[in-house]
């Protein structure tokens, strides 16, 4: 299937949840959120949470800002 | 003409359930380098810090975080809108904001400062957007620090919707302007805060945005606002370390100032010094 995270169009395997993807970037020890087809999907479900065709992925962090 | 503003006895900043004993809040962005901003937190005395929400840069996985230069047990850290133009995505990045926020466990997982903008150029808030994102976080359970204009009225109705503050811009944020409307400001505190008008001396008002100068967040505290907030007047001065280490007594000359109540201004002299027991002539006497 293919998802869009952060804007770049990437293909994955069938039955890949949330955590499967924060663990592809090498993010799962890090602070971020989750957010597919703008809707927060919370880190206690990140497990279950499986990705579908098309979906719209935002993985969000914190930065400097004022 | 003077504020005529009752004083709170209590010198803590009390904002959003929260307690502080600084009145200064900084931002996070902008900064040459990590070291330095770290080093400029510490000096501008701040208690609270703002951060922005972003996307993961997903390839560059050997950047250093901003978290590695914060100490979330020391600073209570708020999360901002910054960059929305929508009420909407407004409302999406706080609750991107908040989760983040609550896996790091910081007291900073139940506030939000929210901006919605109106404008990319003048980055000016957009009242209506402003204000029902405002309902809608309200609605969900945060505490919302409201980015707004000077403009009183509207600075009521965000407080009529639940605000827990409303952080009034001095200018344009990081023009460096300072308090371009004193008078507004003013008259804007006195909506919020004097009974009379239906205010309640202890809502926090803090003024947001503009600050250039040490000089401009002493007026905002001498006008009698709670704490300022200010990110580009340190983090793009010559010395961001002095600066800072500058804007925090600026903001403890200005509170102490406004709880020791300014004398009103004057047409004409006072003189300081006694007229009787002189031994020359005054001229026309």
């Amino acid at each position: 299937m293919r998802i869009t995270v952060n804007g770049e169009s990437i293909g994955l395997e069938d039955r890949y949840t949330v955590l499967d993807l924060i663990e592809r970037y090498h993010l799962a020890d890090q602070p971020c959120a989750v957010e597919i087809n703008r809707q927060l999907v919370p880190k206690a479900h990140h497990r279950e949470h499986r990705l579908t065709e098309g979906d719209e992925v935002e993985i969000v962090t914190l930065v400097g800002g004022g | 003409m003077t504020p005529q503003l009752q004083v709170s006895s209590d010198s803590l900043l009390t904002l959003g359930g929260h307690t502080f004993a600084s009145r200064l809040i900084v931002g996070t962005g902008k900064y040459e380098s990590y070291e330095i901003m770290q080093e400029a937190l510490d000096a501008s005395g701040a208690e609270v810090v703002t951060v922005a929400v972003r996307r993961e840069r997903l390839l560059d996985d050997n950047g250093r975080s901003l978290f590695d230069f914060i100490d979330t047990d020391r600073y209570t850290i708020l999360p901002n809108t910054a960059g929305c133009f929508t009420a909407d995505d407004a409302v999406r990045v706080a609750r991107l904001g908040r989760e983040i926020l609550q896996q790091m466990a910081n007291p900073g997982q139940d506030w939000v400062k929210l901006e919605v903008l109106g404008d990319p150029q003048t980055l000016l808030p957009d009242p209506m957007g402003t204000l029902e994102a405002c309902q809608t976080l309200v609605g969900d359970g945060f505490r919302v620090l409201c980015y707004s204009t000077d403009d009183p009225v509207m600075a009521v109705r965000l407080r009529d919707a639940g605000a827990t503050s409303v952080m009034p811009a001095g200018s344009p944020i990081g023009s460096g302007r300072g308090i371009a409307n004193p008078a507004a400001i003013t008259i804007l505190l006195e909506m919020l805060k004097d009974p009379a008008r239906g205010g309640e001396p202890d809502y926090p008002v803090i003024v947001d945005a503009g600050v250039g100068a040490p000089s401009d967040v002493t007026t905002a505290m001498e006008l009698g606002a709670d704490g300022v907030l200010l990110n580009t007047g340190i983090a793009h001065a010559r010395d961001p370390v002095q600066m800072a280490r500058a804007m925090k007594a600026a903001c403890e000359a200005g509170y102490l100032g406004f709880r020791a109540g300014r004398i009103p201004k004057r047409m004409y002299a006072t003189a300081s010094s006694p007229w009787a027991g002189l031994i020359s002539p005054i001229p026309g006497e």
